[in-house]
């Protein structure tokens, strides 16, 4: 018993249709008989047998479309051997090989100094989130390290409040018992961050500074009225009016408001306000405010005072850490009077406020005593010129004298 | 096996179920029917149907001035084809398959490519070239090879490749309507593939790269039979949750770059499967492009998935460990999305 | 039952202890300045002054801010304006 079973005409054949029959049951065929004609898209071919066989019976009627190796007829064969098939060049599909694995061209010996592999997109993001790639853990392919590396490694730069909870999330292998974090651990990494940031700042930025003295009478006393107006709970800090001042002060003077990247000023349209909080144990993080220009004061103080009570929480978000467009530092309440700050890469201006303490001040000939307050620039002189800042400085004057329309 | 791929252009609910091989021969038709100066020329396109049946039943319905038979001689008839372009026809070429074409390479490099350049911009070659290419079906070394990476190093031509059946109707009339010489080719396994097309499909564009499949984890910029592969690939990658983007150069010359340099500003990582051979292939010329492009936004090295370089073999099992295969695909992204922490 | 000095005392160490947990509160002497000693910004003495506010009903005006310097301010202050 055999089977006669469509067969496979070309390597791209995978169907063929039955024309018709050339033969019948009980006919006897010798090789070379023609038993079907079967029509592929070349064409209709008429189909040999090799064996001398007995048509047993036709399994198939005419105008059929079958996949090859259909069984099409059953035969028996002259010579009384078993065959599975008769067919022409009917080859069985062979199952698909084994993958080969494509060879990948081997790196080079590296020369005898260690050298840090990293991926060009964790490179640039290590720079946006302060993290010092020399203290982070590559999980690639010879230890290198990739975005997902510097995430993690910027995840534990956040700070972590109460020394009580000395425990940060340590990648899954680094769990030895003696590799044990402290809140040492964490701050000496903060610090490495931030002077991995302030380093590349002062190699790379060439600062300039400009300072102007505010007369705060006017604001301070519309606060306070203010602030009556309100519970305890509610009161606005001096502070936030600085923040809205810069905000505004920004929309006038957009150039101070972006990145310095690739060479060139890169200004950002939406306006995020970084806020320099240091933290009790030490360390400083500048997370941002976003759309400070579109926040009334009330919305400000509720929005800083989510992030200072997240901030010294440890429950900051990734993009609240890299997406300020500008920093403000406000050092007043520790009692200095002028901040020179240090711009923080790839930001192009830092705001700094002193404390506000009565004053001498001159004005119209006379010499009066008032709530002063001085704001400084640091500019980046890549992206901008003194005349920028100048103007910049200005316009927060006049915001804050305007203190009613913030 | 079209993967879902949608690329019904038009809302009219009539779809036709065809073949890649319909298509092209539908294709072929309709220019004929439309425009006057448009014929076919090549080895047994008339008679035989074509040496993949691409063109049968066309001698019997357009005659002998439309389908015409040419000698065994490349050099010749893509010859003929330039100076009928030049004389004011649309001529398509039928060359069986792109391992022929270099008998007919200086016609193609040396006049159709330069011609509007030596005659000061005085004349143009509107002839498109169609032939067959790519391995996998057993024909051996001298029937197997992707040359079509090298016509894309050309300027002067366009280098077009059809992989969905949508490109296979459309790309044919955008190529003839093309003021230069077109060349067009056709992966000889993807004749008998089957899908739906809207009874009316048309012209496509012939600029655009396109995405066959949204991901956010790595880009997969192939074209033609290996697009497949590529989307074959996808599906295994889905279950262990690393969504992949495909991307369908259709057009080898000129590159979009712009669509895949997006695509990888996204998914940070790029594995290119070119059935051509590795070095100097279309996949290194792409390869290149990332690294002058789209470095900052790399995650990883840029992979590369080609054929083996050695003339394709017979045998079937070295045949296909030869070509480009989804496991291979899967594992190499495998090596580069690494999920952790 | 009128409040103590003592009591007024303990609750603002308490108070203290929540905003600088790392500081010592108890060990503040009476005339010792209060912010600079603790290391108390401005954002720390509005929440300073919200707990005054829940534990003894005192309600602060910012006028008042000024007056408040020492450990015995704070704890004078309070006893004239809390209530028994």
């Amino acid at each position: 018993m055999a089977e006669f079973r469509m067969p496979s005409l070309g390597a791209d054949m995978r169907t063929g249709t039955l024309v018709a029959w050339k033969v019948k049951p009980g006919d006897h065929l010798k090789h070379g008989d023609i038993i079907a004609d079967v029509e592929t898209d070349k064409g209709i071919m008429e189909i040999e047998v090799f064996e001398n066989c007995i048509v047993e019976e036709l399994l198939l009627a005419p105008d059929t479309k079958v996949p090859v190796g259909t069984p099409m007829a059953k035969l028996k064969l002259e010579d009384g051997a078993e065959k599975e098939t008769i067919a022409v060049t009917d080859r069985e599909q062979p199952s698909p090989p084994p993958a080969i694995e494509v060879p990948t061209i081997p790196v080079p010996e590296l020369p005898q100094e260690e050298r840090l592999r990293v991926s060009p997109l964790a490179r640039k993001l290590a720079t946006e989130l302060g993290v010092d790639l020399t203290q982070v853990k590559g999980t690639g392919a010879d230890g290198a390290i990739h975005q997902m590396d510097v995430e993690e490694a910027a995840k534990k730069l956040q700070p972590k409040p109460k020394p009580a909870e000395k425990v940060v999330a340590l990648p899954p292998e680094a769990k030895s018992p003696e590799a044990k974090p402290t809140t040492t651990d964490f701050q000496a990494g903060m610090r490495r961050a931030i002077a991995a940031a302030m380093s590349r700042s002062n190699r790379e930025i060439p600062h300039y500074y400009l300072e102007t003295r505010i007369d705060m009478s006017h604001a301070l006393q519309w606060l306070e009225t203010e602030n009556q107006k309100r519970s305890i709970k509610e009161r606005i800090l001096p502070v936030v009016l600085l923040i809205k001042a810069v905000a505004k002060a920004l929309t006038d003077v957009p150039e101070l408001n972006g990145y310095w990247i690739d060479d060139q000023l890169q200004v950002q349209e939406a306006i995020h306000i970084g806020f320099a909080i240091s933290l009790r144990q030490g360390g400083l993080v500048t997370p941002a405010i976003h759309h400070a220009d579109l926040k009334s004061l009330d919305e400000l103080m509720a929005a800083l005072r989510d992030l200072i009570e997240r901030t010294r929480g440890g429950h900051l978000r990734s993009s609240e850490l890299s997406d300020a467009t500008i920093t403000l530092t406000s050092l007043g309440d520790i009692g200095v009077e002028k901040v020179y700050g240090v711009i923080y890469p790839p930001q192009v201006a830092l705001v700094g406020f002193g404390k506000i303490a009565e004053q001498p001040w001159a004005e119209r000939g006379m010499l009066d005593v008032r709530p002063v307050l001085t704001a400084t620039l640091a500019g980046d002189h890549r992206a901008t010129d003194g005349m920028i800042g100048a103007r910049f400085l200005q316009a927060i004057n006049t915001h804050l004298q305007a203190v009613e329309k913030l | 096996m079209n993967y879902g791929i949608d690329t019904s252009t038009d809302n009219s609910p009539l779809m036709i179920r065809t073949t890649y091989r319909e298509a092209v021969r539908d294709a072929i038709r309709e220019s004929i029917l439309k425009d006057d100066r448009v014929f076919l020329m090549g080895e047994d396109v008339g008679r035989y149907g074509g040496a993949f049946g691409v063109t049968k039943g066309l001698l019997q319905e357009l005659g002998p001035d439309k389908i015409m038979d040419t000698p065994l001689c490349e050099s010749g008839f893509t010859g003929a084809g330039i100076g009928a372009a030049l004389g004011g026809m649309r001529p398509i070429v039928e060359v069986m398959t792109v391992n022929f074409s270099l008998l007919a390479a200086d016609q193609i490099l040396n006049t159709a490519a330069t011609y509007l350049h030596m005659s000061g911009g005085l004349f143009n070659i509107p002839l498109v070239i169609r032939m067959g290419t790519g391995g996998g079906k057993q024909l051996a070394a001298q029937h197997s090879h992707s040359l079509e990476g090298w016509y894309a190093h050309i300027p002067g031509i366009k280098v077009l490749t059809p992989a969905v059946l949508e490109d296979a109707r459309g790309m044919l009339w955008s190529a003839l309507e093309d003021p230069d010489p077109v060349l067009i080719f056709e992966n000889t396994l993807l004749y008998n593939m089957e899908g739906e097309l809207p009874a009316t499909a048309g012209a496509v564009d012939i600029d655009r790269a396109c995405i066959r499949r949204v991901g956010r984890d790595v880009t997969l910029i192939s074209y033609s039979a290996s697009l497949f592969k590529a989307l074959e690939a996808t599906e295994t990658l889905a279950q262990e949750g690393i969504e992949a983007e495909v991307i369908d150069l259709r057009v080898l010359r000129p590159l979009d770059e712009t669509t895949f340099l997006n695509s990888v500003a996204k998914t940070h990582r790029a594995v290119i499967i070119d059935e051509g051979w590795r070095s100097g292939s279309i996949s290194a010329e792409i390869s290149a492009r990332i690294m002058e492009k789209a470095f900052y936004d790399l995650d990883a090295p840029v992979e590369r998935i080609c054929a083996a370089e050695v003339p394709i073999p017979y045998a079937n099992h070295l045949e296909q460990a030869a070509l480009p295969q989804p496991t291979t695909i899967v594992n190499t992204v495998r090596r580069m999305v690494t999920r952790h922490g | 039952m009128a409040i103590t000095e003592i009591q007024i005392k303990e609750t603002i160490f308490k108070l203290l202890k929540n905003i600088a947990p790392d500081s010592s509160p108890e060990a503040l002497g009476q005339e010792d300045d209060v912010r600079e000693t603790l290391g108390i910004d401005s954002y720390d003495f509005l929440n300073f002054m919200i707990g005054v506010n829940e534990e003894f009903g005192v309600e602060i005006p910012e006028t008042a801010y000024g007056k408040l310097i020492t450990l015995n301010d704070m704890t004078q202050y309070i006893l004239a304006h809390a209530q028994s």
